[in-house]
């Protein structure tokens, strides 16, 4: 295993790098990562949800909506300052998480995969009928944040930083909980269910809190994706983001933390690049890229990552048991 | 180890400040000339955002027209020596990419101006940025009423085709003249769309005897309107107004044929085509179907003979063989491109400001349009680019234009 | 009372396009044990197919045939060349590829054939009959009479015949399955192949009403999602059974509850699924699982 300071040299470089990228590309290019926090955050919750917790949502966007809605809602119409809405957003969909988590329990698998199917499916429908709060169809207009004069940065830099902020927040939140008592019961529930009850883990408040936190996070990523878009409107809450977060989780690779950035970076930028190559031709080159992304790479981009450290962690063990071996040799003499 | 991370912590906060100290290189504004982005001695650059892909990629034909369009003026030597470049890109009918690709035609392609950008939330999601960077956001390609209605708010911004509202006021008139008792059933898309003409059309009516005495929605992401077509085919109406899009069009038309309900069937405009609507429901039910027209039916032998649809047809072969020329969607580009160009030539200067005020004064006759309509606006007073449409009559194989252009002013 | 059952009629009819669908879905199930998001898009594809061939002056029974055929065909390829590859491992993977599919064939059909809708001729004669003042189009009772037909085939098939129970066996056990001599890729490519030549079926009994586009089986997909888990996913049955059932719920409801309207209308079948799994997760006719620790 790599040494904990070069993991920590790592992570500060990366860190430096995240932080540097608004000074670094235009705007354009900025809002584009901007939105990959934003989808990260979303797919970080989802990941603990099926990867560490192996329940599979087909409904993620549906959470990712209402935190969405929520958040434009109590900008707009209740004059919330922003940054009190993520919190608040957050805090919505993890009580909608929770009540949902529990009649959720008596399902597994295929199942579950479908109810949380039609969870996705029925959300845009919520929003339209109850059109007098949400605007409808129309869509709705959020004021993004401004960036403070006295930072002297652009309103783009100053975005994308904030968003940095709070996904930084939350990926150190996942971190922590996956590392701690919570993590380890969510991961042996998917793992052995049995035994693990046996060992005092109480299933059902594991399975709901998992549902809650994973619904709280893609809330959050909602509430940031307004920040980011300034406009919320049902068209926007397909089940074809539904489809991307999943896509994102496995190809960034499921049960990881960093798994998440890398599949918010695919679902992002690939798509751009395939209508860019040919525009007639947008679908086939993104699922081909997903098919062949799966292909290569299983486990996903952090699945690889993972190898590639192992690798360079046995090639560095065999120079150092070669080193040793030529101090045994006698001198002038070949083994 | 903290305090390795303390060293770590310490030299990322100097490099942001150095980073935010030098800032980075803002090319904003200043095209070649000095002047605005987008425009040189020889060239303008549009940008338009579509869906290629996705649930709405019907309407991709609409992007061919208007780049046969403008292929076909630059072949004559451009607008006043500047050639046209039409920036395209995709956004699958969603909001965000919408607003994505409004960023990066603005900021990385630095377009002159933004032109028929499709899809009323994607416009509702674009107008207040493209209003602040204070970029022309012309004719864009959706019906909605919405872009005419505050202009104060959004100067950058106007639409072009008749609005839904305009258009409901025409149905509301045609059966003031003809069935001024009418009772009547709609179908409709449950989006702004549908209830932008749904709510014309009962404004409308206020006041007449004409009632609406049913109305059934449907969702974009329904299979089928079968139900909702029993439902009211089983009311006392003796009209059905028809408010869909193509595909549901078609499907209304043969559940209205198959329960046998043979009243007076109105179709909107958006699903009264005969390539993508009629001829997939039977010619044979489509008789006596009533909608409305602005421009000149590519599929129509009455126009077979005129200068303009010939050249239009020419046009597409010559720089878009893939599209149909059958297809109406075609000419509506062709058409909203001709209005592009036309706002384009009554610049006085090469400046964004000059192609406003140029289009806000506007009062032209683009020769795919139906003879009568023109494209007017006035000042802030009027900021409805066509507000006129004509009843048609679908007899026999085609379309036939009965009475007078009706003005629907707002 | 006539409404009602019109209602009742109109929702059978409906059910039928999703039962259709639903019936692919759970061949694939049962003969492979995966859930396959591509079905619809398969089977859309096949559709376009057919088109072509229809217009290509084959006739359209024939059209229809080789279509089936090849679909057969292109299953059995896909499985062979792409699904194999994934088999053994993760699921989520699996499904994910599944989902690339679906996206790769929802563009390539738009590519190559465009993306206008267009008419499918019916295989039934466009005529209705009135049945104690309702109207039975002679179509839906077409569909129905083909749906049950092929539930009896499959019955057959599956309950009958040695392939069958290989196929069976191969799904759920393939360790054991292949021990005891069975072909498991044989038989994972002839369910592929079967549950394609099924969907195609599926597409031109569901295209004349619907009408052709490359968004043909997008939305009828998740209504056959929910008529294969409403009435099991291992059930063929349960399938056609559960596609008139939410038919026909979601046409009682948005006829009668007000409060529900059009907006709603698709709440219905999703809380009746809901329901359905809390109480009775293998589905109406299902079989049981049985958990062992």
């Amino acid at each position: 295993m790599t040494s904990p300071r070069v993991r920590i040299s790592v992570i500060c470089a990366l860190a430096a790098l995240a932080v540097a990228i608004p000074f670094l590309f235009g705007p354009y290019r900025v809002g584009q990562f901007t939105l990959v926090l934003v989808y990260a955050v979303a797919v970080l919750g989802l990941n603990l949800l099926v990867g560490y917790n192996g329940q599979i949502s087909l409904g993620h966007g549906a959470f990712f909506a209402l935190g969405a809605y929520s958040a434009a809602l109590l900008i707009e119409k209740a004059n919330v300052p922003h940054l009190l809405a993520v919190p608040a957003a957050g805090a919505v969909c993890f009580v909608a998480g929770y009540l949902f988590g529990i009649p959720a329990l008596r399902l597994r698998g295929l199942y579950l995969a479908l109810v949380t199917l039609g969870l996705a499916i029925a959300f845009p429908q919520l929003i339209k009928r109850f059109d007098g709060l949400t605007d409808g169809t129309q869509g709705l207009t959020v004021a993004q944040p401004v960036a403070p004069s006295w930072l002297g940065l652009a309103d783009d830099q100053f975005l994308y930083l904030l968003v940095l902020a709070f996904a930084a927040l939350m990926f150190l939140g996942a971190w922590n909980l996956v590392r701690g008592q919570l993590g380890r019961a969510i991961t042996a529930v998917r793992d052995a269910e049995i035994p693990a009850a046996t060992l005092g883990v109480d299933l059902g408040a594991t399975k709901t809190r998992v549902f809650a936190v994973s619904a709280a996070y893609a809330g959050v990523g909602g509430a940031l994706y307004v920040f980011a878009i300034g406009f919320v409107a049902p068209e926007a809450f397909t089940l074809t983001l539904s489809f991307a977060f999943l896509a994102a989780i496995v190809v960034g690779g499921l049960a990881t933390i960093s798994g998440a950035v890398f599949g918010a970076l695919f679902i992002e930028f690939v798509p751009v690049y395939a209508s860019d190559v040919n525009d007639a031709l947008t679908g086939v080159i993104y699922g081909g890229v997903l098919i062949a992304f799966m292909w290569l790479l299983p486990e996903g981009a952090a699945g690889l990552l993972h190898r590639v450290r192992g690798l360079m962690a046995r090639h560095r063990d065999r120079r150092e048991w070669a080193s040793e071996e030529k101090d045994l040799t006698p001198e002038g003499g070949a083994a | 180890m903290r305090k390795a991370g303390i060293v770590w912590l310490a030299l990322l906060a100097a490099l942001v400040m150095a980073f935010a100290a030098c800032g980075r290189d803002d090319e904003s504004g200043g095209g070649e000339g000095g002047g605005d982005p987008g425009i040189t001695d020889n060239s303008i650059k549009l940008g338009g955002s579509y869906p290629f892909s996705g649930p709405a990629s019907a309407y991709r034909s609409i992007e061919q027209g208007a780049q046969a369009y403008f292929a076909s003026v630059n072949a004559e030597g451009g607008v006043d020596g500047r050639k046209i470049e039409f920036v395209t890109l995709d956004d699958a009918y969603e909001p965000p990419k919408a607003v994505q690709n409004a960023r990066r035609l603005i900021q990385e392609e630095k377009v002159f101006a933004l032109f028929n950008t499709l899809g009323t939330a994607n416009n509702a999601a674009i107008w207040d940025y493209v209003n602040k960077e204070k970029v022309p956001h012309l004719f864009v390609a959706t019906g909605a009423s919405l872009w005419g209605a505050d202009v104060d708010a959004h100067p950058y911004t106007t639409g072009w085709q008749p609005d839904y509202v305009t258009e409901s006021q025409v149905y509301a008139d045609y059966l003031g003249e003809e069935k001024p008792q009418a009772k009547v059933a709609v179908l409709y898309q449950n989006d702004a769309f549908g209830e932008d003409v749904l709510n014309g059309f009962k404004k409308a009516v206020e006041g007449t005897d004409i009632q609406v005495v049913a109305e059934e929605s449907y969702e974009v992401t329904d299979p089928t309107v079968s139900s909702q077509m029993s439902k009211l085919a089983s009311s006392d109406a003796d009209t059905f107004l028809n408010i869909t899009t193509p595909k549901f069009g078609a499907q209304a038309i043969v559940a209205a044929d198959k329960l046998g309900w043979k009243v007076l069937h109105i179709i909107n405009n958006v699903s009264a085509s005969k390539l993508l609507v009629l001829e997939p429901a039977g010619l044979d039910k489509a008789q006596g179907l009533v909608s409305t027209a602005y421009f000149k039916d590519p599929a129509s032998p009455d126009w077979a003979d005129d200068d303009a649809m010939k050249e239009f047809k020419d046009g597409l072969e010559r720089f878009e063989p893939r599209a149909n020329p059958e297809d109406p969607n075609c000419v509506y580009g062709w058409s909203a491109a001709a209005t592009m160009v036309e706002a384009l030539k009554g610049m006085k200067e090469p400046t964004r400001d000059a192609l406003m005020d140029s289009v806000r004064n506007m009062d032209t006759e683009i020769p795919t349009l139906l003879p009568g309509i023109n494209v007017a606006m006035s000042g802030s007073d009027d900021a409805y680019p066509i507000e006129a449409m004509q009843i048609q009559r679908f007899e026999g194989e085609n379309w036939k234009l009965i009475g007078e252009v009706i003005q629907a002013e707002h | 009372m006539e409404r009602f059952v019109q209602v009742l009629v109109d929702g059978i009819a409906t059910g039928s396009i999703y039962a259709a669908v639903a019936l692919a879905l759970v061949l694939i199930f049962r003969s492979t044990g995966i859930v396959n998001f591509a079905q619809g898009e398969m089977a859309m594809f096949s559709t376009f197919v057919a088109w072509g061939l229809y217009e290509a002056g084959v006739p359209l029974g024939f059209a229809v045939l080789s279509t089936l055929v090849l679909s057969f065909l292109a299953g059995m390829a896909i499985e062979r060349t792409l699904i194999r590859h994934f088999e053994g491992g993760e699921v989520l993977t699996l499904v994910i590829v599944t989902l690339g599919l679906f996206i790769l064939l929802n563009g390539l059909a738009g590519w190559i054939w465009g993306f206008e809708n267009r008419a499918f001729p019916s295989l039934f004669p466009d005529d209705a009959v009135d049945v104690v003042g309702v109207r039975l189009s002679v179509e839906s009772l077409g569909i129905v009479a083909v749906l049950l037909g092929v539930v009896g085939l499959l019955f057959l098939l599956f309950q009958r015949t040695k392939i069958g129970l290989a196929m069976r066996a191969a799904a759920l056990n393939p360790e054991s399955s292949a021990l005891v001599g069975v072909r498991v890729g044989t038989m994972l490519m002839l369910g592929w192949g079967l549950a394609a030549a099924l969907g195609a079926l599926a597409g031109v009994l569901v295209a004349p009403r619907l009408f052709l586009d490359v968004n043909l089986m997008g939305s009828v997909l998740i209504y056959a999602f929910a008529a294969a888990a409403l009435g099991g996913f291992d059930s063929a049955l349960g399938a056609v059974v559960g596609g008139w059932v939410i038919g026909v719920s979601e046409n009682l409801a948005g006829t009668y509850v007000d409060f529900i309207g059009a907006d709603l209308k698709i709440l219905v079948p999703l809380g009746i699924i809901f329901v359905v799994l809390l109480v009775r997760p293998a589905g109406l006719f299902g079989t049981r699982e049985v958990a062992r620790a």
